[in-house]
């Protein structure tokens, strides 16, 4: 399969401090790839050298072959911090990118688009209610409707479930899984859920402690649709125990490691 | 009603003051005394000195937030311009505005270009610092977002850095209204032929402590209703901002 997006031997440091190191694997077309890796590795900078905000010291980022040049509509970015805009109501925020020149849609397109989005991300009551007024969860779907709107070929996730209650969080990812089976993306999520990570994704790139390399890259034997039950299965825990044991071998060297840059 | 309650007791306190003995009732006139100097006056210079300086304090703020605000955009959004200017703002800010007006009478003369020239300097200096603190604190990420969705550097400047700033454009518009009336009245006092200052300053030439009084409390009124006139404005304009109260 030809890769949508590959990391070619990607390396980053700032100032002296060297944060990834020697990184390459490939997100196919379609493909769901969760990131996961101790806090401060640099799972953020490796979606923000694909979103266009990092250039990469050593090494490329390609994008259908093509090194990334900078941000752009074509990959859509839910951030860590969500980023609603606080000035616009719910329905003017999934708008915003729709009357940018970049991706003009007619107001009758748009208007079909927003309440579409407002309706499957459960907002369609809020429509004109200000951002400060919404719980995070609302704030969370918003910043993914928003995202989806302006039809992105690719999705870079930032811990998009993080700040969220567990029934909410599974709630999401279904809802997450049911419009990728319905508009197809090809996804990149970083996450610190194991248990998240292999139900939602192909293929789980576990990272190392700073400076960060690819510890192992695990594929998922699940096909789609997935459904709650899944993670009742025997193969799941089985799955869900290999990654974890890694991953913890992980954060326990990178606490480690902050530990020592405290002292 | 109960609005009405705090000043209700300020008027019962100017009169226990007024007849207690302990002060000369001579200094300080009883509040019916104003209310009448008031209602002769509002027959004769009042109006014409309410409106010059009005009329002064508009044009000055006016013509400084339309200059301090594209200089606030400037400087929040560019940290080198900010970083050079920064000194010689805060220089020319530190200097108080009333300081400067004899010279500007000796280089402007003591018509309205001295006191529209002054009032400029006062708004400018005061509204420009709290329009580029305001751009440099909006995070970073709303710009990121908008660019992840295709915005161009106009299209990201238009709509989403001016509509985060329009909170802080109103903020500077009251700090400079505020800077605007005490400067004015001021520059009012020491050379003028109309306006609330000079009928203070007439006033206490002939010791005529009631039109003083008349004076100060349409000065006190006047900016009131300019602060209330325009929170009713960031009411509507700002609905979307989160506030403690
Ligand atoms: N712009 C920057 N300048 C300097 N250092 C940076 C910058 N961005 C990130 N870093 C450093 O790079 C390291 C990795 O940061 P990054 O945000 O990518 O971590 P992360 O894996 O996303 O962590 P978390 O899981 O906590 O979100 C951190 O040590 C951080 O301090
Ligand atoms: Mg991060």
């Amino acid at each position: 399969m030809k890769p949508r997006i590959s990391f070619e031997g990607v390396s980053v440091l700032f100032g002296g401090l060297k944060v990834v190191d020697d990184v390459s694997y490939a997100i196919g077309e379609r493909e769901f790839v969760s990131v996961i890796g101790p806090s401060g590795c640099g799972k953020t900078t490796m979606m923000n050298i694909v979103a266009g905000f990092v250039k990469p010291s050593r090494g490329a980022v390609l994008l259908d072959g093509k090194p990334v040049a900078g941000p752009g509509p074509d990959r859509g970015v839910i951030f860590q911090e969500y980023g609603v805009f606080p000035c616009l109501t719910v329905k003017e925020n999934i708008a915003f990118g729709l009357k940018l020149a970049a991706n003009r849609a007619g107001e009758a397109e748009r208007e079909e688009i927003c309440a579409r989005y407002m309706r499957l991300m459960g907002l369609a009551d809020f429509a004109d209610a200000w951002p400060k007024t919404l719980s995070g969860g609302m704030r969370q779907r918003l910043a993914i409707a928003r995202a989806y709107a302006v039809k992105p070929e690719f999705l870079l996730m930032d811990e998009p479930f993080g700040a969220l209650d567990a029934q909410t969080r599974s709630a999401m990812q279904d809802l997450l899984l049911a419009v990728l089976a319905a508009e197809g993306k090809t996804v990149m999520l970083i996450t610190h859920s194991v248990e998240e990570a292999v139900y939602l994704s192909n293929r789980i790139v576990v990272m190392t402690a700073r400076p960060t390399r690819i510890r192992e890259i695990i594929e998922v034997p699940f096909g789609y649709p997935r459904e709650e039950s899944l993670h009742e299965k025997p193969e799941f825990g089985e799955l869900r125990s290999h990654v974890r044991e890694l991953v913890m071998k992980e954060y326990a060297a990178q606490s480690r490691l902050t530990q020592e840059e405290k002292t | 009603m109960l609005v009405l309650m705090p000043w209700a007791a300020i008027v019962a306190l100017w009169y226990a003051i007024h007849y207690s003995g302990l002060v000369n009732p001579a200094l300080v006139p009883a509040p019916h005394a104003v209310a009448e100097r008031f209602v002769e006056l509002a027959g004769q210079r009042l109006p014409r000195d309410v409106w010059m300086s009005t009329q002064r304090v508009f044009l000055g703020v006016a013509l400084g937030i339309a200059a301090a605000v594209p200089a606030g955009f400037v400087l929040g959004w560019y940290r080198e311009v900010r970083q050079f200017i920064d000194p010689l703002i805060n220089f020319f800010r530190a200097l108080p505005p009333i300081a400067l007006i004899p010279l500007m009478i000796v280089y402007f003369g003591i018509e309205e270009t001295a006191k529209v020239v002054i009032l400029f300097y006062a708004a400018f200096f005061s509204g420009v610092i709290v329009m580029y603190e305001g751009i440099a604190q909006i995070s970073p990420i709303y710009v990121r977002v908008a660019r992840t969705l295709g915005a161009r550097d106009l299209e990201i400047f238009s709509r989403v850095i001016v509509p985060l700033t329009v909170p802080h454009m109103l903020t500077a518009l009251r700090v400079a209204l505020g800077v605007a009336w005490a400067t004015l009245v001021a520059s009012e006092l020491i050379a003028a032929r109309e306006g609330l200052g000079s009928l203070i300053q007439n006033a206490a030439n002939f010791f005529l402590l009631d039109i003083i009084y008349v004076g100060i409390i349409c000065i006190g009124f006047i900016a009131l209703a300019m602060d209330v006139a325009l929170r009713l404005v960031a009411r509507r304009l700002v609905a979307w901002q989160d506030r403690i109260a």
